[in-house]
C-alpha cells in the first residue's frame, strides 16, 4: 500500500478502499470545491397513493429497497447498547446471499459484537464507523477484510454530505412513526428523546427505511425526520431493550480520584474566569463530566449566574441546570437518560438539534465554535498536547471518535484525565494514534498538576498566581514515568487497518495491526 | 525435596494495581517465568527482568514463577515476589526499592490531625493517589483491614510503599498489630521514616511503654534522629478507665484516639450516630488528652455515603474538645477539615490578639493588652495557632497582617 507522510508527520494511505483519498493538510487548510452530493430523483407515482409505506417486514423492506452485494447500510446509534435492529440488518443480508456490504453506523456498541461472525463470513467487508469493544480487537487483529474508516460525528455528516460516502440504504431506528414514515425520538417504549444522528442518513441515502415498534396516527409530529424521505415503514415487537436504550439515570463518578480531578476542573473554571454569566458549555456523560457540571452547577448557583446554553448529549444534570434556572436552553443532539428524555417532550427549551447543524465542517459555520468551555477526555494525550481517543497505548482500537475532533473546535478545549490509568501513563512522548492536532487542545487536568498549551497565553496569565498546581506537560510526562516506568511502544505489522478521518475529510493518522 | 507453593498478592476482575505471585522451588532447570499481565504490551519486557533480578537477588536459581499482573508498579511486584520467598521459609535480605526524595519530610508533635485516613495495607491501589486528597495523615494500616493470613505480605508492602509512594506532605502513620506481631510490625517499618504509629486496643501504659522502647531500640540501632510519636487508641471500657495513663505513658504520645467500634461492642451496646453510649467515653478521653497535653482525637464515622451526618458529627466533636477524626474514604477529608476549621468570628479575634501581641513585642512591652484586657501567653499561642489553621485552610491570604487596616 503506497503510503504517504501528512502534515502532521504521520504515514497515510493514498488510497481507501480503492478510493483516493486526502492527507491531512493541517487546522483549516483544506478547502473544497464542488457541489454536495444528492439522492437519486424520486416520484411519488411510484409510492402508495393511500400513503401507507408500512411493508410485513425488515426483510420485506430491504428487498424492496434493492439490498445486493456492495451497498453500503448505514444506522444510527440512538438505542445504544439496548438495539435490537441493527444486527438483524446482517442477519437478512446473511440468509439472503448477499455479501460485500458496508455498514456505516454514527456508531457501535457492545451488542453489536455479533455482526462480527459476517465480517468473518464475507456478508460485510467493512465498517466504516466507531470501533468499540470486540469489534476494536478484531480490526486491530487485522481480521477485517476491508480497512475501517473511523470518522467523528461531524466527519460521517460530512462524508455523506460531500459523497465521500454514498448511502444506497438507510435503516432508521424510531421511537415513534406514523404511517407515511414521519417519525420522532419521543414516545413508546422504546423512546430515544431525539434522533440527531440520523439526519444527513435520510437527506442523502438512496433509500430509508423506518423501523418502529410504535406507529401512530398521522401526522407524527413534531417529526424529526420527514415522511417525504422515506420509503418504507415497518414495524416490529420491540426495537430496543429500554433500560439500555437510556440509563434508568446517569451517575456522576464515586471514584474519589476522579471526583478530585472534577473538583480541579471546576475550580480552573472559575479561577481563569471562564465560567462566568452568559458562558456556553458541553460536557459529555463520563462520569467525571457529570461530575462537574454538579460542581459548575453549585458554583453557577453560588455567583446568581446563568449559562446561556448548554449542548448535549443531555443528562439529569443538565436538566436540573436548566429546571433551576442555570441554564437557558439545551441544545440537544442525544439523550443520555430518562429525565433527560421526560425533559426534552415536556420543556419547550430542551431543543432536539441535529448533529448536522452542530458539528459539520463543510458547512457555513457550526456550533462548536460558540462554545466557551469544552470538557472532554482521552486516552492518550502527548507532549505536543496531540491528543488519542480511538486507541490505546497497546495500540489495539477500542473507541470511536464520537464528536470529539468537533468539539476540539470550541474557543477553549479541556481535558480533566487521569496522570495514568493502572499502569499505563495517559500523558506520553507521543500518541500512538493522532485523533486531534495540540494546537486545538488548551489545557490539561490531571490529579498531579494542570498544564496549559503555551500557545495560550491568555490562560496562562489569567490563572497565574491563583493558587492552582500549575505544571508544563513536560513535567506531567515525567512524573508519569517516574511512577510508571517508561513503557514500551506498541509493536505493529505494516497492514494498515484503520484510517482516521480528520472533520474535513483528510486522513490525519492511520492505525496498523498490532503485532501478536 | 518437598515443593511448596506459595502464593501473594491478588487478581481479578476488580483488582488495580496490584499482581499476584505463585512460587514454586525447583531442584534444577533454572528459572521458569510465565507473565499474563494487562500491560504486557507496555511492561511485558520490564516485569520480566524485575522477577528475574529479584530471584537472582534473593538467591534463587531454580524455580518456576507465576505472575498474574493487573498493572502492579514496581513496588508491589517487588514486595509481592519477596513476600512469596518468604513465605516459602527463606530468609533472605530485603529488597528496598529506593526511597524517592519527596519521601524525608519530617513531621512535629503539634502538627494538625483533622483527618487521618486510613488505608488497607494490604491493597496498593489505594496508595498511590491517597495523599493528594490532602489527608493530615496517612494510615497504612496492617491490624483491622488485613486478613490474619496476609498479615505478613502486607507489611512487607507497606514498607517498600514507605520508600516509593508519595504521600504529599501527609503526616506518615501505620497502624501495628497487637502483641508480638505489631512489634515485629515495628522492626520491619520504623526505619522508613515513620511519623507516628497508631497503638490498637490500648488499655494500659506498659503496652505503650514497650512500643516505645521497641522504637528507640530500632532507632539507636538504625541511627534515626527524628521522633516517632504515637498514637494509642483506646477501644475498650478498660482502655477508658486508663486514658490518663496511657497519655502520660511516654513523651512520644502525641495524640490519644477512641475507636467506637469495638469500644461500644465491649460495652454491649448498639453504636448510633447521635453517640450518647459513648459520650462519658468521648467526654473522659477529651480530658485525658487535653490533662497530658495532646490532641484528643475522635473515631471514624462509618457512613461513607451521608456527608450532612459526618459534618454533624465533625461539629459535635468540635465542641466536645476533639481536635481531629479518623476517616475511611478521602471524600471525608474536606468534610472534617471544614469542621474543624475555625469559624470566621474565631479567626477574626485571633487577628487581634496576634496583632496586640506583636505591637507589644515591638515595643518591648512585657505585657499585652486587647482594649482593657490583659492577654496570657496561652491564649497568644492558640491564636497564632488558629491564624496559622486559618492560613493553611486558606481562609486568611499569606501576608494577612499587611492587608489589616492600621489603628
Amino acid at each position: 500500500m503506497k503510503m504517504i507522510k501528512n502534515a502532521a508527520g504521520r504515514m497515510v494511505p493514498e488510497e481507501i478502499n480503492g478510493q483516493e483519498a486526502v492527507p491531512f493538510k493541517g487546522v483549516g487548510k483544506h478547502r473544497p470545491s464542488g457541489r454536495k452530493y444528492a439522492p437519486p430523483l424520486a416520484t411519488c407515482i411510484d409510492y402508495p397513493g393511500d400513503n401507507n409505506k408500512v411493508v410485513a417486514s425488515l426483510r420485506e423492506a430491504l428487498e424492496r429497497c434493492g439490498l445486493r452485494d456492495g451497498m453500503t447500510v448505514s444506522t444510527h446509534h440512538h438505542l445504544r447498547d439496548g438495539d435490537l435492529v441493527n444486527n438483524r440488518i446482517f442477519d437478512i443480508a446473511a440468509e439472503m446471499g448477499v455479501i460485500d456490504l458496508v455498514w456505516l453506523p454514527s456508531a457501535s456498541f457492545p451488542c453489536n459484537e455479533p455482526v462480527i461472525k459476517y465480517l468473518e463470513d464475507g456478508t460485510i467487508n467493512r465498517i466504516e464507523g466507531s470501533m468499540n469493544g470486540p469489534l476494536g480487537r478484531f480490526v486491530s487483529e487485522g481480521r477485517m477484510k476491508g480497512m475501517a474508516v473511523l470518522r467523528s460525528h461531524g466527519g460521517r455528516v460530512q462524508a455523506i454530505q460531500d459523497g465521500e460516502v454514498k448511502i444506497d440504504i438507510a435503516v432508521i431506528t424510531a421511537p415513534a412513526a406514523d404511517s407515511f414514515g414521519n417519525a420522532k425520538g419521543t414516545g413508546g417504549p422504546s423512546a430515544t428523546g431525539v434522533l440527531g444522528y440520523a439526519k444527513a442518513d435520510y437527506l442523502y441515502a438512496d433509500r430509508v427505511i423506518i423501523v418502529t415498534d410504535n406507529l401512530i396516527d398521522l401526522p407524527c409530529f413534531p417529526m424529526e425526520i420527514e415522511g417525504n424521505y422515506v420509503d418504507c415503514v415497518v414495524v416490529v415487537d420491540k426495537l430496543g431493550i429500554p433500560e439500555k436504550i437510556v440509563s434508568g439515570t446517569t451517575q456522576i463518578t464515586r471514584s474519589p480520584d476522579r471526583l478530585l480531578i472534577a473538583e480541579l476542573t471546576a475550580l480552573f473554571l472559575e479561577k481563569s474566569g471562564l465560567l462566568h454569566d452568559g458562558a456556553t458549555m458541553q460536557a459529555g456523560a463520563g462520569g467525571t463530566s457529570l461530575a462537574i457540571a454538579v460542581f459548575v452547577h453549585e458554583m453557577l448557583k453560588k455567583k446568581g449566574w446563568k449559562l446561556s446554553f448548554g449542548f448535549g448529549g443531555s443528562t439529569k444534570y443538565m436538566v436540573k441546570m436548566l429546571e433551576e434556572g442555570q441554564m437557558g436552553y439545551i441544545l440537544d443532539a442525544q439523550a443520555f437518560d430518562l429525565d433527560a428524555v421526560r425533559s426534552v417532550e415536556e420543556n419547550p427549551n430542551h431543543i432536539p438539534y441535529s448533529v448536522f447543524n452542530a458539528y459539520n465542517y463543510h458547512s457555513k459555520g457550526n456550533l462548536t465554535t460558540m462554545m466557551d468551555i469544552m470538557i472532554l477526555g482521552a486516552t492518550e494525550i502527548d507532549t505536543e498536547f496531540n491528543g488519542n481517543v480511538v486507541t490505546h497505548s497497546d495500540g489495539l482500537l477500542l473507541h470511536g471518535i464520537g464528536g470529539w475532533q468537533n468539539c476540539l473546535h470550541a474557543r477553549n478545549v479541556i481535558l480533566p484525565v487521569p496522570l495514568f490509568r493502572d499502569r499505563i501513563p495517559v500523558i506520553v512522548d507521543q500518541v500512538t494514534t493522532l485523533c486531534g492536532p495540540g494546537e486545538l487542545i488548551d489545557v490539561i487536568i490531571t490529579e498531579r498538576g494542570i498544564a496549559i498549551n503555551p500557545r495560550r497565553q491568555d490562560l496562562l496569565d489569567s490563572v497565574r498566581g491563583k493558587g492552582l498546581p500549575l505544571v508544563t506537560v513536560q513535567e506531567l510526562k515525567e512524573m508519569a514515568e517516574k511512577i510508571c516506568g517508561k513503557p514500551e511502544k506498541a509493536a505493529f505489522d505494516d497492514r494498515v487497518v484503520a484510517a482516521i478521518k480528520w472533520v474535513d475529510g483528510t486522513v490525519i493518522d492511520s492505525v496498523r495491526k498490532v503485532r501478536s | 525435596m518437598e515443593m511448596k507453593q506459595a502464593v501473594t498478592g491478588n487478581t481479578g476482575p476488580k483488582v488495580r494495581s496490584d499482581i499476584e505471585v505463585t512460587l514454586e522451588l525447583a531442584a534444577s532447570g533454572g528459572v521458569e517465568l510465565e507473565i499474563r499481565s494487562k500491560v504486557k504490551s507496555m511492561y511485558g519486557n520490564a516485569i520480566e527482568k524485575q522477577c528475574r533480578d529479584l530471584l537472582e537477588y534473593f538467591g534463587i536459581a531454580n524455580a518456576r514463577l507465576k505472575v498474574d499482573d493487573s498493572g502492579a508498579l514496581p513496588f508491589v511486584i517487588a514486595a509481592r515476589v519477596e513476600a512469596a520467598v518468604r513465605a516459602l521459609g527463606l530468609r533472605p535480605s530485603a529488597l528496598l526499592p529506593e526511597m524517592i526524595e519527596e519521601n524525608g519530610y519530617t513531621s512535629e508533635k503539634g502538627r494538625f490531625r483533622f483527618s487521618r485516613l486510613y488505608l488497607p495495607g494490604n491493597n496498593p491501589g489505594m496508595f498511590l493517589n491517597a495523599g493528594l486528597h490532602s489527608p493530615d495523615g496517612v494510615i497504612l494500616d496492617l491490624e483491622d483491614s488485613v486478613a490474619p493470613e496476609r498479615k505478613d505480605e502486607a507489611r512487607i508492602l507497606v514498607r517498600n510503599a514507605l520508600r516509593a509512594v508519595n504521600f504529599y506532605g501527609a503526616e506518615r502513620m501505620i497502624r501495628i498489630n497487637q502483641g508480638e506481631r505489631g512489634l515485629e510490625d515495628l522492626e520491619y517499618l520504623i526505619p522508613h521514616n515513620v511519623h507516628l504509629v497508631l497503638i490498637p486496643k490500648c488499655e494500659g501504659r506498659e503496652t505503650v511503654m514497650k512500643i516505645d522502647e521497641r522504637i528507640n531500640a530500632i532507632r539507636e540501632r538504625e541511627k534515626i534522629g527524628r521522633p516517632v510519636f504515637l498514637m494509642p487508641i483506646i477501644e475498650s471500657a478498660a482502655g477508658v478507665e486508663r486514658a490518663f495513663e496511657i497519655a502520660t505513658a511516654s513523651l512520644s504520645v502525641v495524640a490519644l484516639a477512641i475507636g467506637l467500634e469495638d469500644y461500644t461492642a465491649d460495652l454491649g451496646v448498639q453504636r448510633t450516630k447521635e453517640g450518647l453510649e459513648s459520650l462519658y467515653a468521648r467526654n473522659r478521653l477529651v480530658v485525658a488528652a487535653k490533662a497530658a497535653g495532646i490532641q484528643p482525637i475522635d473515631s471514624v464515622f462509618s457512613d461513607v455515603a451521608d456527608m450532612e451526618g459526618l459534618l454533624d458529627n465533625v461539629l459535635r466533636s468540635k465542641a466536645m474538645g476533639f481536635e481531629g477524626m479518623g476517616c475511611i474514604h478521602p471524600r471525608q477529608i474536606p468534610v472534617i477539615r471544614k469542621g474543624f476549621s475555625p469559624e470566621p468570628e474565631e479567626t477574626e479575634k485571633a487577628k487581634k490578639i496576634v496583632l496586640a501581641f506583636r505591637e507589644a513585642q515591638k515595643r518591648g512591652l512585657g505585657v499585652v493588652a486587647l482594649g482593657s484586657k490583659m492577654i496570657d501567653p496561652p491564649v497568644v499561642a492558640r491564636a497564632e495557632k488558629t491564624i496559622a489553621l486559618a492560613v493553611r485552610l486558606g481562609l486568611l491570604p499569606d501576608g494577612w497582617e499587611e492587608q489589616e487596616p492600621k489603628e
